[in-house]
């Protein structure tokens, strides 16, 4: 399996707001906890150690 | 070269002298909305009676893109082709991060349509043609009438208007409150604007300048000459450029709008000196509405029943969508056609239609302007990813343009390309003569394909079939009636259906 990078969200919009909606009224430490928690989750979801091995670099990456 | 603005003539009303007449309708404010309004309205055989307590247009170009759905409105009113032939035809949008190019949009492509997806033309220009088209129709503009209290009865409103030559009493059937985001109107009746204000301030300034910058939109998230904040860049007619920038909420607008404090920031947009400042003002950017439109008989209409951030272009065209709504079922209730529950539906739809507008501008806004900490932690993310891969590209929110929403319709519909459902605008298509948008008109018609439409006496379009129309209309099917509302927007449609099928579809939309 590759990583899929290519837009993969139906709505996008949409799921960035929730994304902020959940973080909102969170003091900064407690949404670095939930985004910790949130990153464990998504890979747990992913399974695949190559594609999670692709996403550490994509992530990693300096612009 | 800068607009030169002409007054219009005050003309002491008769209102000075003796009473007048009670009034159809009463439009209280003559900008882009109200004047939309008195032309819509008198399309369908309504004189109304316009009051602005200014007596030029607007002054600074504010409104410059217009989209493709209010083109077609401004069409319907006499205006449309005038302003595509002045104003610069864009479809496409850049987006650029630091000097990287990270997310570019096409509005339209595909052809067949009449009108473009977005020209840009300054208010101003939109503002004296409707004014132009106004008169024509004699439409009582009245300038420099300053409404300055409301009385609302049971089945009138009265409105106290002061001139020049002192003040008079109007009575209406109707009065339309198009009277701009800061509404006197809706003050004096004490309703709420409920929503947010961002603490975000803009530059936005008009500039003349010679140049062949792309017709494009150009969008700058931290660009290198305006560190860590936002800009764009619009090209208008006639050399004039229109430029945004993000300045902080910690700036003094005061200072922000001197011109020697505007033009260095200029400069480093463009790259030179020689151009001349025409508008400069400094903006704080708020999205609310008012929770319900219809107040009896006092109907709030644009920007004094909802205002957006301007990035995604949805003041102006929300408020055209409204005149949309309004016009032809106003028409009718004063025609006596409808009852005034009709109006309902020009509540809900417009609620419905204004919140997606919010909701878009809103996160739009968000988006340029992150809150510090997470959100501006996740925004700065979507920046960084969206130069290396392509699934954050859309995620990147410089303003999401204006559309026409899809009314959440419950109406008879059947298996036919989703474009041209029930709640949408009739897709446009070339026909043999003109254009689809065209013949569709100002009443309920039924648009025959490839079939007779069933006898009811409404209007019947019925088209060659071309390849066009198929792909828009018919998609796979042989044949199908389409009901289509005075809006343009489909009520009903079926692969083939009975006249009494088509009077419920009819009796349906009338309903508030
Ligand atoms: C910087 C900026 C950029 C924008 N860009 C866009 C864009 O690109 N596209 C777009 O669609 N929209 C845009 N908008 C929004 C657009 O300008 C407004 O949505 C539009 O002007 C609303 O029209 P209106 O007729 O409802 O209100 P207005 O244009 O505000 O007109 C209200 C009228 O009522 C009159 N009036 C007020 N009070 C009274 C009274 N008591 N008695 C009589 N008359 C009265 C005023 O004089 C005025 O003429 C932008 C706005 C800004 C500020």
């Amino acid at each position: 399996m590759i990583l899929n990078t290519r837009p993969n969200i139906a709505d996008s919009d949409g799921f960035y707001a929730d994304l902020l909606a959940a973080h909102r009224g969170l003091p900064e430490a407690e949404s670095h906890a939930m985004n910790a928690r949130l990153v464990l989750i998504l890979a747990n979801h992913i399974g695949d150690a190559k594609v999670l091995s692709q996403a550490l670099v994509l992530a990693r990456a300096e612009s | 070269m800068a607009f030169a603005h002409q007054p219009f003539d005050y003309v002491a009303p008769a209102g000075l002298r003796a009473p007048e007449p009670r009034h159809k309708v009463i439009i209280v404010g003559a900008g882009p909305i109200g004047l939309a309004m008195a032309i819509e309205l008198a399309n369908h055989g309504v004189l109304a009676t316009v009051l602005d307590d200014n007596n030029v247009v607007s002054v600074g170009s504010r409104a410059i893109c217009w989209s493709k759905r209010s083109l077609e409105i401004l069409d319907r009113l006499g205006v449309g082709e005038r302003s595509v032939t002045k104003g610069v035809t864009w479809k496409v949008g850049r987006t650029f991060h630091r000097d990287k190019e990270v997310f570019n949009f096409d509005l339209l492509p595909e052809d067949g349509h009449k009108m473009p997806a977005f020209v840009n033309l300054q208010q101003y220009f939109v503002e004296e043609y409707l004014v132009q088209r106004a008169q024509a129709l004699n439409i009582d503009l009245r300038w420099k009438n300053r409404v300055i209290s409301v009385d609302q009865k049971a089945d009138f409103a009265s409105v106290k208007v002061v001139t020049p030559d002192g003040s008079y009493m109007l009575e209406a059937d109707w009065v339309l409150a198009c009277d701009g985001a800061r509404s006197p109107i809706r003050e004096m009746m004490g309703l709420e604007f409920d929503g947010e204000l961002f603490e975000e301030r803009f530059l936005i300034a008009d500039i003349e300048m010679q140049g062949d910058f792309a017709s494009e939109r150009w969008f700058w998230f931290e660009p290198n000459f305006h560190p860590g904040q936002s800009a764009l860049l619009h090209k208008q007619p006639d050399n004039i450029y229109r430029i945004d920038l993000q300045l902080g909420w910690d700036t003094d607008p005061e200072v922000e709008k001197r011109p020697e404090t505007v033009s260095p920031r200029i400069e480093k947009v463009v790259g030179h000196a020689d151009f001349k400042l025409d508008w400069i003002s400094v903006y704080t950017f708020q999205c609310r509405r008012l929770r319900s439109f219809v107040h009896s008989n006092i109907l709030f209409v644009g920007d004094s029943a909802h205002v957006v951030s301007p990035f995604g272009a949805r003041g102006g065209n929300g408020g055209l969508g409204d005149v949309d709504a309004l016009g032809w079922r106003l028409a009718a209730v004063i025609n006596g056609v409808a009852a005034p529950e009709a109006l309902q539906g020009y509540d809900r739809e417009r609620c419905y239609g204004a919140d997606e507008n919010l909701l878009n501008s809103s996160r739009s806004t968000r988006f340029m302007s992150p809150e510090p900490g997470i959100e501006r932690l996740f925004r700065d993310a979507v920046l960084h990813l969206a130069g290396r891969a392509d699934f954050a590209r859309p995620m990147v929110n410089s303003g999401r343009l204006s559309k026409p929403c899809i009314y959440p319709l419950v109406a008879p519909d059947a298996d036919l390309p989703a474009g041209a459902r029930p709640g949408a605008v009739a897709p446009d298509a070339p026909l043999e003569n003109g254009w689809m948008t065209e013949a569709l008109g100002r009443d309920f018609v039924l648009l025959a394909l490839g079939c007779d439409a069933p006898e009811l006496g409404l209007r019947v379009v019925k088209p060659v079939l071309t390849d066009m129309i198929r792909r828009r209309y018919l998609g796979d099917q042989p044949q199908a009636v389409y009901l289509i509302r005075p809006d343009q927007v489909v009520a009903a449609r079926w692969l083939s259906v009975s006249a009494a099928g088509v009077a419920a579809a009819l009796e349906q939309s009338w309903e508030g």
